[in-house]
């Protein structure tokens, strides 16, 4: 078997041939490990890795690189998420260095959602380089030893690199191309834009799986549950990128008002159903974003518990 | 061409206010066609400077002077019998133009009168779009005519970002992602292709100075 990559707890489950699940964690607004130290405790043994998201939304928050240590230390595996509008190509380095170091071992490589979105629209955007070039990076200095510049570095970052997709933007017919691309430059897994159009997601995969790709990385499909019919309303019209077909709308419309955020996680676990029986599906991202709370239900409901343990 | 904004009024009049005796000088390149600096737009300036500051009871001596090019040493000679009479000088030509100013009279203060603002077209009388960052090495070739560095809100070389939105870019509806119109031309083009490889990162040396000299010219001695 060939050697792996990284060596990370997600790396073996997915080459083991496992459903992967990964969550996702929001480092808070301050210095509160506490806080990151709670959600995790929910998290913990339900999730194969968890996001820890950079400076999400823009809003300036916790560094990824520290939330994700303090993870660590609990017990869990990170998956260090770095956006391309905050650092330069020397900050970024110097972190996924310093990352490794500490014992992390997957990597999201990101754009950023723009800063004028965040609590400092004032901010210089960075975008040095693109998320393209940053797995590009990534991976040379994994594979090559080698910094962007082409000088040697000594000791190489054994990262498992991961990138996100949308399979819904316009236009769509590009979608597969744009996954192509990343896969050349170098992914090795990625986690999708939240799903709520199965029809379209079905196409997406179909046609990745048609161009191969499914077999060169790790494909997990992202699963937001909706808490409200107003949650739902948002999404379909205010997140740039999302698809939220109304018939989902209609279906939480339909049941009664206490109930709609059980029928979001019946939802959500009737697509994790379909998602393992889905072939180019290697797992799911499972994005709960201030709902840690709710994952070990949602495991639970999903069927995917227990964890798989891979030495 | 260049496209610069005029400051607000209250700004270059603070600028001014410890002064007597003022030339304003306009430029009739670029900032005359986008409506910001030339012949016209110094006219109108001195005229309210002198206003406001006759009603202040604190006059100004304000001269109007305007240049074919303030970037431009030949052009600028033509001012070199008359600033000797004011204590500083006021540019309304682009911040290239000012700092020529500047530097050619190096004992007087030079204030900026707008605000430079970008390389762009003309979509209409006074109205104008941006379209280009001078970013040293043009990559329109590639993206069928449309600037990644410029149009698109995160410079991405490789676009589009997960926030393409039907077309629009995630920043606002009614701004056009580069990346789906750069998608959109070259698919009728016929020329995908150009887009399916990873562009290396750029080379951002353009953060110091630049200087150009065209093959078959040297630097000549400054005159
Ligand atoms: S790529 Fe864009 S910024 Fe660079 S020279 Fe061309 S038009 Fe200007
Ligand atoms: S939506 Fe399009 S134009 Fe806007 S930042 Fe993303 S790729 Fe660039």
């Amino acid at each position: 078997m060939e050697e792996l990559k990284a060596g990370s707890n997600l790396e073996k489950v997915l080459r083991a041939g496992h459903f992967a699940f990964t969550g996702e964690l929001g480092p808070p607004r301050g210095a509160n490990a506490e806080e990151v130290r709670k959600k995790a405790a929910f998290l913990k043994g339900n999730v194969d890795a968890v996001n820890i998201t950079d400076n999400q939304t823009a809003m300036v928050r916790m560094a990824s690189w520290a939330a994700s240590l303090l993870l660590i230390q609990e017990g869990l595996e990170p998956n260090f998420q770095m956006v391309c509008r905050d650092r330069n190509r020397l900050a970024m380095q110097s972190d996924i260095l310093g990352a490794y170091a500490h014992g992390i071992r997957n990597m999201l490589c990101l754009s950023g959602d723009h800063q004028q979105f965040g609590d400092h629209p004032q901010a210089m955007g960075v975008f040095d380089i693109d998320s393209m070039q940053l797995i590009q990076m990534v991976k040379k200095m994994r594979d090559e030893k080698k910094f962007l510049s082409g000088a040697d570095l000594d000791e190489a970052p054994k990262l498992f690199i991961g990138a996100a997709a949308n399979p819904f933007a316009e236009p769509f017919e590009w979608r597969v191309h744009r996954l192509a691309k990343k896969i050349n430059a170098g992914v090795d897994f990625i986690q999708t834009q939240c799903i709520y159009n199965m029809d379209k997601f079905r196409e997406w995969i179909r046609r990745s799986n048609d161009m191969g790709l499914t077999e060169k990385a790790y494909i997990l499909a992202g699963v937001t549950p909706l808490k409200s019919v107003g949650m739902a309303k948002y999404m379909q019209g205010k997140v740039p990128g999302m698809d939220v077909p109304d018939a989902v709308i209609k279906r939480l419309q339909g049941v009664d008002k206490k109930k709609v955020a059980e029928e979001g996680i019946k939802f959500a676990c009737e697509q994790i159903e379909e998602f393992k029986e889905m072939k180019g599906v290697a797992g799911v991202h499972l994005m709960a974003i201030e709902w840690e709370h709710k994952v070990p239900e949602i495991a639970e409901q999903a069927k995917v518990l227990p964890r798989p343990k891979v030495d | 061409m260049i496209v610069a904004k005029r400051k607000p009024f209250e700004d270059i009049k603070n600028m001014l206010k410890d002064y007597k005796k003022v030339l304003n000088i306009g430029c009739g390149t670029c900032v005359a066609v986008c409506l910001a600096g030339g012949e016209k737009e110094v006219d109108v300036l001195t005229a309210e400077l002198d206003m406001a500051r006759k009603m202040e009871d604190n006059p100004l001596e304000i001269g109007k002077f305007t240049v074919e090019r303030q970037c431009d040493r030949e052009y600028l000679e033509a001012l070199d019998s008359v600033v000797g009479n004011y204590e500083a000088l006021l540019s309304m030509a682009c911040g290239a133009g000012i700092q020529f100013l500047a530097e050619r009279y190096p004992e007087k203060p030079v204030f900026p009168a707008v605000d430079t603002t970008f390389i762009g077209i003309n979509q209409g009388v006074g109205w104008y779009e941006e379209r280009c960052r001078s970013c040293g090495s043009c990559v329109l070739g590639m993206t069928g005519g449309i600037c990644p560095v410029t149009m698109c809100a995160k410079g991405l070389y490789n676009g589009p970002c997960g926030g393409t939105n039907k077309g629009s870019c995630e920043i606002n509806k009614d701004q056009p992602c580069a990346w789906f119109m750069i998608y959109e031309r070259l698919s009728k083009q016929g020329r995908l292709n150009l887009i399916m490889d990873v562009v290396p990162p750029q080379d951002w040396r353009n953060q110091t100075p630049r200087t150009v000299i065209q093959p078959g010219y040297k630097k000549n001695e400054v005159a």
